[in-house]
C-alpha cells in the first residue's frame, strides 16, 4: 500500500544522500521525494512517498529514525492528512487546439504561466488523481514536456465534536 | 593556545583514553604522523595493509569493549580499509576510523589519490564526518566517538583533508556531547518487561536466545542470574559465544545453521522464545516461516530496526540488555518461587535425551589422518586455564571452534559472523593482543583465509604480538567445499587450494616461529610447545581434507530438520580419500 511519510531532517551536507541511500540499499521503493527547508533553516523537511507492507512500511519508519540526522519522522498514512502536488506541463498547441487546451485548464483550475504561438506552460495543484485526470486530457493535443515536484502533505488537525467550538480554535 | 589540526586530533585520542591506534601513511596524513611521532602516549602500530589496520582496530574493540582506532591516508587507504569498516557495521563493532582527504580546496577535482570517502563508507558506517574547517574538528571527534560506542555500537569515520590538519585553532575539548537527532534508549517499556515476566513465570518450554547483544551491553553476570533463577536453556548465537559459559549445564552452545542438534531443537520446539541482542539473522532462523512455530517470541534489542525485521515480536522491548535484564530479574525474582524448576521438569527431561541421541561427534583414529575438530579439541583442553582470547577466520574451521572451543567468559572471541570476511581472523588477534600483551591470544584459521592478511606477521613480528596462529590446513576452501559436495554434486569449482606455502618456512622467513604437527600424536606436544614461545607462531596442521561440519541446516531449510552426518554417497566417495601431510603429488581423491 502507498504511504506518505513526513521527515524532518538536520539540513546538512550529505543528509539527502544518506536518506536517499537507504532507501536504494534496502531495495525499498521511492515513488518521489521533495525536500525543502523549514521555517528553522538548520532542518529540511522531507516529504516522502513509497510503498509496501505494513512490515516493510515498519521497517522504513525505523531506518529512517536510525539515521543520525534524521529529526523526526511521520507516517501520515497513521491519520488523516491532505496532500498536494504542481505539475508543469508544456502542450503543443496547433491554432485549432488553443481554446481546448484553456478550457482544459480551466475545468482543473490551472493557470498558463507560459505562452508560445506554438505552445502553452500549465501548471496546476492538486492530488494525484485530479494530475493524473488533466495529464489525460492534454495528452491528445501531444504534451511537449511534463514534470512534477512529487507530493508534499501534512497531517490533518483534528477536530473532536467534544472541542471548543471552532471559532474559538481560530482565534488561538 | 592554538594547536595544528594533527595535534588537536592527539589530544582529543588522549582525552578519549586511547592507547593504540593502528595505521598506515601517506601523503595527506603525514602532518597527523609526524605529530605521532612526536609523542608517547599513544602507541602507533604501523600495519602492511589497511584492511589490517581496520580488522586490528575491530580485534582490539571486542576484546576491550572500547572502540578501536585506526587511522589510514586518502584514496587506496580508504578503498582498502573498507571491507573492515563493513565487517564491524555487520557487527556491531565500535570502531573510530580516521581517513586522510585531499585539501578541501581540491575536493571534487579528482586529485591525486582522491576517493569520495563520504561515499564509499556511508553504506558501511554509522555515521561519517567530512570536516572542512578546523576548528569542528575537536566537536567531530567526541562527537564520532559517542557515536561509535552507544546506542548499538558501529564503526564512524572521520575523513580529514590535508589542510584541516595544518590549520591552527584554538584547542578545546568539549566535556559531554548532545545530538538532537540520536537519542538511543537505553531504558525498557516497563510494562512490556512487566508483560515478558509474566509470560516467563508460565512457560513450560521457554529458550533463552541470546546474541552480541548480551556482550557489548556487559550484560554476563545479569544473563547469569535470569538464567538460574528462570532454569531456562541458553542458545547462543555465533556473535554471543562467550555471554554465557560454554560448560555451564544449562548452556546449548551455539544454534543455527551449524549450531548443535539440541539448542536447534530447543528452538524449534519451545513455547516461549526471549531473544536477548540478537537479530534473528537467517543463519539462526532458517525457514522463517516455519521457524518457532510453537513460541511466542519476546525481543530485548537496543535497536528498534533489528525487531521485528525478520521474525514477528509478541512482546517488543527496546532498550539495553543489561537494564532490561535488571528489571526483569527483580519482578521475576518477587514472583518466582521455588516451582520453575519442577515446572520446566519436563522439558528438561527431553533436552537432556536431545543431547544424548546426537551430540558433537567426529572420529580421530590414532594413525589415521588428524581431524580438525579434534585439533580444537586439544587446543581447548591445553589452554583453558589460561583464559585466551579465540580469534578464528572464516569458514569451517570457524564453525568447528564455535562448536569445540568452550568459551566462559564475554570478550574472548573474536570472529566475524555477519559480513563473514575471510582474512579476518589474524589482524583482528594481533588488535587484541596489542590491548592485553600478557594475555594468551590464540587464532584458529584456515589455510585460506590466513592468506588474506599474510603480510600482518611482519607487524606481529615489529611490534612484539606473540599471537598463536593454528592453521586447519585442508588445503580446500573447506566450506565452499563442503558445498559443493552437498549441492553441487561435487564438482569443485574453485575450491581446491591444491597446494598451501609451506607455513612453517613462511614464519620463519618473517622472524616467526613456524611449527607443524603431521600426525594425531604429534598435536599436543606441538600446541604446547607454541603456547610457551613468547613470539608469534604458526602452527601447521594438515588435516584431514573431506571432513564436513555437522549438524548443518541447508540454507532456506527447516531448525528440527538438520543434516547430521555425511550423507552415504559421500561417505563412499570419501574411503581413502585422507592423508596426514600434504604431498606436492596430491591431486583430488573423489574424481
Ligand atoms: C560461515 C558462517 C556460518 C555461520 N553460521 C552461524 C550459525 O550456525 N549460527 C549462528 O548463530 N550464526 C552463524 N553465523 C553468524 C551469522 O551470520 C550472524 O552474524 C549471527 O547469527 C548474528 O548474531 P547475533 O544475532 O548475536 O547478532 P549481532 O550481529 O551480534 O547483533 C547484535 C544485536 O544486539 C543488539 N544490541 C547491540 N547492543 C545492544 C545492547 N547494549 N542492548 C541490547 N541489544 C543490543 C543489536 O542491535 C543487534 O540486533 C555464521 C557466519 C558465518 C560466516
Ligand atoms: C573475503 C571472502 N571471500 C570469499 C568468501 C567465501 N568463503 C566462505 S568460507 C570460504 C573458504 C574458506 O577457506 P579456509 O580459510 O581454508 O577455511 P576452511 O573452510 O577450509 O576451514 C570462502 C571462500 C568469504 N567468506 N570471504
Ligand atoms: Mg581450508
Amino acid at each position: 500500500m502507498e504511504h506518505i511519510i513526513s521527515v524532518t531532517v538536520e539540513n546538512k551536507f550529505g543528509s539527502l544522500s544518506r536518506i536517499a541511500g537507504l532507501f536504494s540499499g534496502r531495495g525499498f521503493n521511492i515513488e518521489s521525494l521533495s525536500v525543502a527547508p523549514t521555517l528553522d533553516p538548520s532542518m529540511s523537511q522531507m516529504t516522502i512517498v513509497t510503498s509496501g507492507d505494513e512490515r516493510i512500511i515498519e521497517q522504513i519508519v525505523k531506518q529512517l529514525n536510525k539515521l543520525i540526522d534524521v529529526i523526526k519522522v511521520v507516517d501520515l498514512n497513521e491519520s488523516d492528512f491532505v496532500s498536494r502536488e504542481t505539475a508543469l506541463i508544456k502542450v503543443h498547441t496547433r491554432p485549432e487546439d488553443r481554446a481546448e487546451a484553456l478550457r482544459i485548464a480551466d475545468i482543473f483550475r490551472a493557470n498558463v504561466i507560459d505562452s508560445t504561438p506554438a505552445t502553452y506552460t500549465i501548471e496546476v495543484t492538486g492530488d494525484p488523481r485530479k494530475i493524473g485526470a488533466i495529464i489525460n486530457l492534454l495528452q491528445p493535443l501531444g504534451i511537449k514536456e511534463l514534470t512534477r515536484t512529487g507530493r508534499v502533505a501534512v497531517a490533518r488537525e483534528l477536530i473532536r465534536s467534544t472541542d471548543v467550538p471552532a471559532k474559538k480554535i481560530a482565534r488561538e | 593556545m592554538k594547536l595544528t589540526g594533527a595535534e588537536i586530533l592527539i589530544e582529543c585520542l588522549k582525552r578519549e583514553g586511547v592507547k593504540t591506534i593502528f595505521a598506515l601513511p601517506g601523503g595527506v596524513v603525514l602532518k597527523i604522523f609526524d605529530m605521532l611521532h612526536q609523542q608517547k602516549d599513544i602507541e602507533v602500530v604501523l600495519t602492511r595493509h589497511e584492511q589490517g589496520a581496520g580488522h586490528m582496530a575491530e580485534g582490539y574493540a571486542k576484546a576491550t569493549g572500547k572502540a578501536g582506532v585506526c587511522l589510514v591516508t586518502s584514496g587506496p587507504g580508504m578503498t582498502n580499509v573498507i571491507t573492515a569498516l563493513a565487517d564491524a557495521y555487520m557487527d556491531s563493532v565500535p570502531l573510530v576510523c580516521f581517513s586522510g582527504q585531499v585539501p578541501t580546496s581540491l575536493i571534487g577535482n579528482d586529485a591525486f589519490q582522491e576517493a569520495d570517502n563520504m561515499g564509499l563508507s556511508r553504506p558501511c558506517t554509522k555515521y561519517n564526518f567530512l570536516v572542512k574547517d578546523v576548528k569542528d574538528l575537536a566537536v567531530t571527534i567526541k562527537e564520532a566517538f559517542y557515536i561509535a560506542t552507544t546506542g548499538r555500537p558501529g564503526p564512524v569515520l572521520v575523513d580529514i583533508p590535508k589542510d584541516v590538519s595544518m590549520d591552527k585553532a584554538e584547542f578545546v575539548y568539549p566535556s559531554s556531547i548532545a545530538i538532537r537527532s540520536y537519542n538511543p534508549v537505553y531504558e525498557g517499556n516497563k510494562w512490556q518487561i512487566k508483560q515478558a515476566a509474566e509470560a516467563m513465570t508460565k512457560a513450560r518450554k521457554p529458550v533463552l536466545y541470546v546474541g552480541g547483544g548480551v556482550i557489548f551491553s556487559g550484560a554476563s553476570q545479569e544473563l547469569m542470574e535470569l538464567a538460574e533463577l528462570t532454569h531456562m536453556p541458553v542458545d547462543m548465537t555465533l556473535m554471543g559465544l562467550g555471554a554465557f559459559p560454554g560448560e555451564h549445564p544449562q548452556s546449548m552452545g551455539m544454534l543455527g545453521m551449524h549450531g548443535t542438534y539440541w539448542a536447534n531443537m530447543v528452538m524449534h520446539y519451545s513455547d516461549l522464545v526471549v531473544a536477548i541482542g540478537a537479530r534473528f539473522d537467517d543463519r539462526v532462523t532458517g525457514k522463517v516461516s516455519e521457524f518457532c512455530p510453537h513460541a511466542k517470541v519476546i525481543h530485548i534489542d537496543i535497536d528498534p530496526t533489528s525487531i521485528r525485521k525478520n521474525v514477528n515480536v509478541d512482546i517488543p522491548i527496546v532498550g539495553d540488555c543489561k537494564m532490561v535484564l535488571r528489571e526483569l530479574i527483580q519482578i521475576l525474582r518477587a514472583t518466582v518461587n521455588g516451582d520453575q524448576r519442577e515446572l520446566r521438569k519436563p522439558w528438561w527431561d527431553q533436552i537432556r535425551e536431545w543431547q544424548q541421541a546426537n551430540p558433537l561427534a567426529y572420529q580421530q583414529e590414532a594413525d589415521g589422518p588428524i581431524k580438525p575438530q579434534h585439533v580444537i579439541q586439544r587446543l581447548y583442553e591445553l589452554t583453558k586455564d589460561r583464559d585466551p582470547i579465540v580469534s578464528t577466520d572464516v569458514g569451517q574451521h570457524q564453525m568447528w571452534a564455535a562448536q569445540y572451543f568452550k568459551l566462559a567468559k564475554p570478550n574472548r572471541w573474536l570472529t566475524s559472523g555477519g559480513l563473514g570476511t575471510m582474512g579476518f581472523g589474524f589482524p583482528a588477534a594481533m588488535g587484541a593482543q596489542a590491548a592485553f600483551p600478557g594475555r594468551l591470544v590464540l587464532c584458529i584459521a584456515g589455510d585460506g583465509s590466513i592468506q588474506m592478511n599474510m603480510q600482518e606477521m611482519a607487524t606481529a613480528v615489529v611490534h612484539k604480538l606473540p599471537v598463536k596462529i593454528i592453521i586447519l590446513n585442508n588445503r580446500f576452501h573447506g566450506m565452499v567445499r563442503q558445498w559443493q559436495d552437498l549441492f553441487y554434486e561435487g564438482r569443485y569449482a574453485s575450491s581446491d587450494l591444491e597446494t598451501t606455502p609451506d607455513f612453517v618456512k613462511l614464519a620463519e622467513a618473517y622472524g616467526a616461529v613456524g611449527l607443524r604437527a603431521s600426525k594425531p600424536s604429534e598435536i599436543d606436544a606441538v600446541l604446547k610447545e607454541a603456547i610457551a614461545v613468547n613470539k608469534p607462531v604458526i602452527v601447521d596442521v594438515p588435516t584431514y581434507r573431506y571432513e564436513n561440519v555437522y549438524p548443518m541446516i541447508p540454507a532456506g531449510g527447516c531448525n528440527h530438520e538438520m543434516i547430521l552426518e555425511d550423507p552415504p554417497a559421500l561417505r563412499n566417495k570419501q574411503s581413502g580419500a585422507g592423508q596426514v601431510a600434504p604431498k606436492d603429488s596430491d591431486t583430488i581423491l573423489t574424481a
